[in-house]
């Protein structure tokens, strides 16, 4: 097999390619569309995406689920907003640590009713998604949190950059991503959950612990959901106990299985996600130049899911088949 | 001596299924473990390599007692088990595949993947296999997951490997090779237990020779000091009787005929045809393309070219359901896989194929599912508790009869038998046996796949053999033996060894 065929075999080239067409369709449209400016844009609509993307990445490759993120990010951020109204005075930073240790506690939760009681993840996280939602109405007394409670310093993040122009909430997105790409990679852990999502029944006989693996993946899906939340905060400026993080966990599903992230388990990569993130990404800044109403995203971005998938099908079998023609 | 075992007992739920066992393996030794199916090998093996706990009994390893309590305690202790269908994580590379499970540090430390590297192809390298370890192990042929199972065991510096019936799957070519290795592994001082139906492979690999019957230990002796005779009497406990048809069939029309199949890269210029009443089989070795055939014959897989003809009339079979129509039924050779609806009730599963039967109105009537899967399962006696019960708890061979009842329900005129009696006792296979020459007779055409040889020898009028996609030998049942089969199936071909 040729290099160059075996570049055209991975996934992540098809996306890549995909987001080309996709880019160049539209600017030859709007040629406004391909500036630094809307770069920009796209960038900042992706870092909480990107962030539950890697998170469902990890949970997705261990053969699990979690649809609770988008109620886990809701909590972390409400609790956060409570408590810069409650307290005032606390140091702003503070709201990262908590927001994190909140979303780490849900995701712990999960992770517990998963193992110990043998229930299939997809159950167990729609019930929390429920629950965790009713949760954050019950704390915050159904009332949002404001943009003035919100410490200035928190809000500017979004758009204050330390480095090269680029905000600081978009640097701690590509953070993460090189975060979990170290621990997909290059950790025992990261292979571990690989091979516990590639065949749940071999990983016992190989040593691996599956209650310990299994816990700290929805563990690490909730922190990141939890900081997910704060970034929310930042980006937006309010917490809202209904559309906080609502809907967020159907963003972050299709940015990963357009990135390539099997739900069988066992297969998916970091940059396929990233690129599946920056897809969607493109796909939500072209819909207000093109005109295309926001009431209509989620229906475009079930059609580009499907798309994604159908192209990368017939890319891939095709592939496949001249390869093992080659074989022959 | 590097294994003492003394007394070991296993129960499953009240059933035993290992009784005293007293078995020593001697170092640097390939030690044969013989017994038919459910004598107790594979359990014996699973203690070993501490995936079953003994429920008594005491194991010595180099004369210390030692408690194999998990297959990584076992891995430790230098003991590696080989499945024959090889276990593997098949999205992760060769290279981790064969370090899985020996990693040092915690789950936070650094894969030190060039290392991980180095060490798989040093080990691939001793055993003369030149695999790519960066691949992932799916798609990979089995015979190279065995390979890489071996790399893992000598990566562990195992010095017990037990191999549970490894040549199954293999050509004759990876056969040996694999012998090869065990023996290059004796030389190195490693014991091998090799658990094998194949008595030749048995005598030209082994030193001793164990024998299992109904969960009891029956002889060890060097493989010299016993004859064939022996060994399959021992095994069985009686001799072999070479089964009979029962009935003397008349002959009648042409049911099925077909000429020229092909489906270019796995079966070619295939053509035959039965006739009511007989009984043909399909012999040759795996992966010759009887199972392709059978399924190019009922539509699941259809043919490029060539032509089928069924009760004299030209016949386009593109799916399964076109078959159906035309009076075929096909019992497949993967029951677990394609024959049953696992979690579905015995009778559920009996009347899948047959909705019209039981919902004559449209909506099935209890009355009628339960009237027709009751009369199966009496025609068949098939063993069961209720027919609510779910198929998946039935012994292999009362699921089998299951399916063939099933099919039996769409009153076919020409049946497809996939290895029918595969993995079955023999109680129950000649049970099988008598079903299938009673369908003969009455006047139903039967295409039987099979590797049994004396299975086709007893059973068919015909015996066609196909080796590498082609037809190698139509051989009439009074001049057939098991020696023209394999003469015919062993690979000649440009491709072969």
């Amino acid at each position: 097999m040729t290099l160059v065929r075996s570049i055209f075999l991975r996934r992540e080239a098809g996306i890549l390619v995909m987001i080309v067409i996709f880019c160049t369709a539209v600017g030859l449209y709007k040629p406004q569309f391909l500036t630094g400016q809307s770069l920009k844009i796209i960038l900042l609509l992706t870092p909480l995406v990107m962030i539950g993307a890697m998170a469902q990445m990890l949970v997705l490759v261990a053969r699990h689920v979690d649809l609770s993120i988008g109620s886990m990010l809701g909590f972390s951020a409400m609790v956060v907003g409570l408590m810069y109204r409650e307290y005032p005075d606390v140091y702003w930073l503070l709201g990262f640590p908590v927001a994190i240790l909140i979303g780490a506690v849900l995701g712990l939760g999960n992770g517990l009713l998963v193992t110990i009681f043998s229930l299939p993840s997809i159950i167990v996280t729609l019930g929390t998604l429920s629950l965790y939602r009713g949760l954050t109405f019950i704390i915050s007394d159904a009332r949002q949190i404001n943009r003035s409670v919100i410490p200035t310093e928190l809000k500017v993040m979004s758009r204050t950059s330390p480095i090269f122009d680029i905000p600081w909430i978009i640097l701690i997105a590509f953070g993460i991503a090189l975060m979990t790409f170290i621990i997909a990679r290059h950790t025992q852990l990261g292979r571990q959950i690989y091979a516990l999502g590639s065949n749940p029944e071999a990983a016992p006989l190989r040593g691996i612990d599956v209650t310990k693996v299994t816990l700290i993946v929805f563990t690490l899906a909730g922190a990141l959901s939890g900081l997910a939340g704060i970034l929310y905060a930042s980006r937006w400026g309010f917490v809202n106990p209904s559309n906080t993080g609502a809907g967020f966990e159907f963003q972050v599903i299709a940015a990963v299985v357009i990135g390539g992230v099997s739900i069988n388990g066992g297969i998916g990569t970091v940059m396929g996600t990233v690129l599946g993130v920056l897809l969607l990404g493109c796909v939500a800044a072209a819909l207000p130049l093109l005109g295309i109403p926001g009431s209509t995203q989620n229906s475009i971005y079930g059609a580009v899911i499907l798309i994604a998938l159908l192209i990368d099908r017939s890319v891939r079998q095709r592939g496949i088949n001249r390869t093992s023609r080659v074989v022959e | 001596m590097l294994i003492e075992a003394s007394g070991i007992s296993k129960q499953f739920g009240g059933v035993e299924v290992l009784s005293n066992i007293d078995l020593d393996l001697h170092i640097g030794e390939i030690h044969a473990l013989l017994g038919e199916n459910g004598a107790g090998k594979s359990t014996f093996a699973k203690i070993l390599a501490g995936v079953h706990r003994p429920t008594r009994g005491k194991l010595k390893l180099n004369g210390k007692p030692v408690d194999i309590s998990s297959p990584i305690a076992a891995q430790k202790l230098g003991i590696a088990l080989i499945h024959q269908e090889p276990i593997s994580f098949p999205d992760l590379s060769i290279a981790e595949n064969i370090v899985m499970g020996r990693q040092a540090g915690g789950l936070f430390s650094r894969v030190p993947w060039t290392k991980i590297i180095e060490d798989a192809r040093r080990y691939l390298d001793m055993l003369d296999v030149s695999l790519d370890v960066m691949r992932p192990m799916r798609g990979l042929s089995i015979a190279n997951q065995q390979m890489v199972e071996i790399a893992r065991s000598l990566a562990s510096d195992s010095k017990l490997i037990i191999m549970d019936e490894p040549t199954a799957p293999l050509t004759p070519r990876e056969v040996d090779t694999l012998f090869k290795i065990a023996r290059r592994l004796r030389e190195e001082g490693r014991t091998i237990i090799f658990i094998s139906h194949r008595l030749e492979e048995v005598r030209v690999l082994c030193d001793r020779v164990t024998i299992f019957r109904d969960g009891a230990h029956i002889l060890t002796d060097t493989i010299d000091a016993v004859t064939d005779e022996k060994i399959i009497k021992l095994m069985i406990g009686r001799t072999l009787k070479k089964y009979m048809r029962k009935h003397e069939v008349t002959v009648g029309e042409t049911a099925l005929e077909i000429s020229n199949l092909s489906l270019p890269g796995i079966f070619e210029d295939i053509s035959f045809s039965i006739r009511r009443g007989e009984i043909i089989g399909l012999g040759g070795l795996v992966g010759a393309g009887r199972t392709d055939v059978a399924r190019a014959l009922f539509g699941v897989a259809p043919a490029a070219t060539g032509r089928i003809t069924v009760g004299g009339v030209e016949a386009k079979i593109d799916k399964p359901a076109d078959a159906i129509k035309l009076g075929l039924a096909f019992v497949p050779e993967d029951r677990a896989g394609h024959g049953i609806f696992s979690t579905l009730s015995v009778e559920h599963n009996l009347t899948a194929t047959i909705p019209d039967k039981i919902a004559p109105k449209g909506i099935i009537s209890r009355r009628h599912e339960k009237r027709i899967s009751r009369k199966a399962v009496d025609d068949l006696s098939i063993r069961l508790a209720s027919l609510r019960q779910p198929i998946i708890e039935l012994s292999g061979g009362n699921q089998q009869k299951s399916i063939l009842a099933r099919w039996l329900l769409t009153e076919p005129e020409i049946l497809i038998l996939d290895e029918p009696t595969r993995g079955i006792d023999i109680g129950v296979k000649a049970e099988f046996y008598d079903m299938i020459g009673d369908l003969a007779a009455t006047g139903r055409a039967i295409l039987l796949i099979s590797s049994e040889l004396p299975e086709l020898l007893s059973l068919c009028d015909r015996i066609l053999v196909m080796s590498e996609g082609r037809v190698t030998a139509e051989l009439p049942r009074e001049s057939a033996t098991q020696e023209s089969i394999m003469q015919a199936a062993v690979p000649r071909g440009i491709r072969a060894a």
